[in-house]
């Protein structure tokens, strides 16, 4: 056995070494990506990246749908300690701190170091750009990007003899208009709410950060190590989600975040409050006029910012980088961005890919798109620190609690606020 | 007869099995002793050995202790439920009515739905204002309930889901165990003066109980097993009040990404499951009347 595994070793050797060879002339990529909206994508996904390859004959790339958002984190995450990352993925732009610290990913301005490099990341909304940075680095590249707006019915409007053109701006006004919106039958039970905002899991917690920035305050901050859960704006945002219910606006209890589209659709209530990404499924489905305005907000607009980067990951070969990098500007470059944000309804994350011809004219078409683009200065950076998913289901419990009537704002919020502090002390 | 095996052949054949059961069962097992007693390292926070600490945070857990009571809850309402409504169910095909194979098989139709599939169905009907329950009980006059929005009727419609996906299986055993009662005994009863009720309770149901406890066991394993229903309807919620513990232990793994802490936890769950085995075996099984 000893002599024959020896005599075999310089053939396998020989045999690596060639692997090794072959793949030094042109990268092999893998690219993982997930789908989080009603849409097309996969397909959409293939055709950019075999375009990509057509261009790229040297190169090659294998688009791996790899589930939504948190299974392909977890598959990207699960190879890279197997040894065997992806080169690039598209992730959630809050997993940044965590694939910092399982360090995983390289920080793209490393790479993308020229000066044509750099006026090319000055390219992207600074929005969108502010939450790929950390400790001055920019690690990531904005591609699928959405924010909440509030969808409105407005024949449900005109039946309840409200101006159709102005949506409710502030949470007053949420409350005045909620009231006259509301219908219920003979029997006294309500056919129609005011209003819709999902308030369940992390769908809930991630509409709760665009409140909070809406009272000028935030949940977390670029360090990575800070959530302020017990904040007066906080406390006022949640009891302001609690009083929609009290005054009979919206359902009481909580409400899930997949079931909000249908019920707006179906005429369940006439107003919600949702992701751009389900922009063209309320385009294809909605039997009313409807109509799309910012989030109303506590002290002026506010929302929160979500959605997926691309990340280049460290245990990568100098070709694979450059060619990932390549891959990268190609699929955010304006046209293909553009084709993009047509196909899913994300916000596209550069300003010259909104002045491209196909661009303009869905914008012409569905002019609805272009209010997430201008509440775009008023959005911040979704909640996110290390340990992200721990700290984050703090403030999901506080947040559920308080809608199912098991605390008040100020109890669970407290509560949310030490244990997220006892997470986050290891990194202080 | 009496070759015998060589005894190196013997260890041979073993090595196959128990490498399988060392390799699924008995390592991973010892692994997560041995991560149990580590805190969660990473790139930032590096790796030391802590003792018993988790344990200890384990015994402070607030969400665990909800998380067991709604699991004792779960396994308390699903397992008699699920056993009656299959008794009753295999009673009733098992009778000479017309249609009874059409019964059979939408009975045992939602068995062989898988349970993701089936969670979907059920996030439909229980959509507050525009799914079947809402509608149905719209019709009739009564208000909506938000079923899986409130803390007080979630675990409840998860349960439900259960004993609907599951009563069609156990079904099936009954239905054999039913057609292996011997007539005489029935035929028995009856010449005593014995009623269908009192035929069914003192001499079917006492025969079928090795069929009872091999459901309620299925059943027990099930309620600590199946988590489907519970990623794809609620995550747990709302406030943790339907989360049960494989699916905390899941939680805590693999999304929350805290090993060490999900480690003690299946500690803790093996060491539940290897209580309720034991019981299931010297007592129930000690008290069970076979052929």
């Amino acid at each position: 056995m000893t002599y024959k595994w020896n005599s075999a070793m310089p053939f396998v050797m020989a045999a690596l070494a060639g692997a090794s060879a072959t793949s030094l002339h042109a990268a092999d990529l893998e690219f993982y990506f997930p789908v989080g909206v009603n849409a097309p994508a996969v397909a959409t996904i293939e055709e950019l990246t075999s375009a990509w390859a057509a261009q790229n004959p040297q190169h090659t790339v294998e688009a791996v749908y790899a589930g939504n958002y948190e299974e392909t984190t977890t598959k990207a995450l699960t190879a890279a300690q197997a040894g065997d990352p992806p080169q690039v993925a598209v992730l959630l732009a809050i997993d940044l701190f965590t694939l910092v610290e399982e360090d995983v990913i390289l920080p793209i301005s490393d790479i993308a170091n020229s000066a044509e490099d750099q006026a090319w990341m000055d390219g992207f909304y600074p929005a969108f750009m502010s939450d790929a940075k950390f400790e001055g680095k920019t690690y990531s590249i904005p591609f699928q990007r959405s924010t909440p707006v509030l969808y409105y019915n407005k024949d449900a409007f005109r039946a309840a003899g409200l101006d159709p053109e102005s949506p409710p701006e502030t949470w007053d006004e949420m409350i005045e208009m909620g009231k006259e919106l509301v219908v219920t039958d003979d029997n006294g039970n309500v056919t129609q709410w005011g209003t819709r905002i999902p308030t369940l899991g992390l769908g809930g917690a991630w509409l709760f950060g665009g409140l909070v920035v809406s009272k000028g305050d935030v949940l977390s901050t670029e360090t990575g190590t800070e959530a302020r859960f017990d904040t007066p704006a906080a406390r006022e945002s949640l009891e302001f989600l609690q009083q929609l219910s009290d005054e009979g606006v919206m359902q009481p209890g909580g409400i899930s975040w997949g079931d909000t589209p249908k019920a707006f659709l179906e005429g369940q209530t006439a107003t919600m409050w949702t992701s751009t990404g389900n922009l063209s499924f309320i385009n294809e489905n909605a039997e009313f006029d409807w109509g799309v305005g910012f989030l109303p907000g506590g002290d002026g607009p506010g929302a929160p910012l979500g959605g997926g980067n691309f990340y280049i990951f460290s245990d990568t070969t100098e070709e694979e980088r450059d060619a990932a990098l390549d891959f990268i500007k190609f699929m955010t470059a304006p046209e293909n961005a553009a084709t993009w944000s047509i196909a899913t309804g994300y916000v596209a994350p550069r300003p010259d890919a909104w002045e491209t011809p196909e661009m303009e004219e869905y914008a012409a078409e569905l002019p609805q798109a272009l209010v997430a683009l201008d509440q775009l200065p008023h959005a911040y950076r979704e909640f996110a620190t290390f340990q992200r998913a721990k700290v984050t289901q703090s403030l999901v419990d506080a947040i559920e609690s308080v809608v199912t009537g098991g605390s008040t704002a100020a109890e669970a919020l407290a509560e949310a606020q030490e244990e997220a502090d006892a997470v986050l002390g290891d990194y202080n | 007869m009496n070759k015998r095996l060589p005894l190196g052949l013997g260890f041979v054949l073993l090595v196959l099995p128990c490498s399988l059961l060392v390799a699924f069962t008995h390592y991973p097992a010892v692994k997560a002793i041995i991560n149990s007693l580590w805190n969660n390292a990473s790139s930032r926070r590096p790796s030391r050995f802590v003792g018993l600490e988790n344990y200890e945070a384990m015994i402070a857990d607030d969400k665990l202790m909800q998380v067991l009571t709604n699991s004792g809850l779960y396994a308390l309402g699903t397992i008699p439920a699920a056993i009656f409504l299959s008794v009753s169910m295999a009673l009733l095909v098992n009778s000479r009515f017309p249609g009874t194979g059409l019964m059979r098989l939408s009975f045992f139709l939602p068995t062989m739905l898988p349970l993701v599939a089936v969670a979907n169905i059920w996030l439909f009907f229980y959509a507050p204002g525009i799914g079947l329950a809402s509608q149905m009980m719209n019709a009739v006059g009564l208000p909506t309930i938000n079923f899986l929005g409130s803390t007080e009727t979630s675990l409840a419609s998860m349960m439900v889901v259960a004993v609907w996906k599951e009563a069609g299986l156990f079904m099936i055993f009954y239905l054999a165990a039913l057609q292996g009662v011997p007539e005489n005994l029935k035929d028995a009863a009856r010449l005593e003066g014995a009623g269908p009720v009192r035929v069914f309770f003192d001499v079917i149901f006492p025969l079928l109980r090795p069929t009872t406890i091999f459901v309620a066991v299925n059943a027990l394993i099930n309620a600590f097993r199946l988590i489907d229903h519970i990623i794809v309807m609620t995550k747990g919620g709302p406030d943790n009040s339907s989360a049960l513990l494989l699916f905390y232990i899941y939680e805590v793994t693999f999304r929350q990404r805290d090993f060490a802490y999900g480690a003690t936890l299946t500690v803790l769950m093996v060491a539940l499951l290897g209580a309720l085995a034991a019981f299931q075996f010297w007592v129930l099984d000690r008290k069970t009347h076979y052929q």
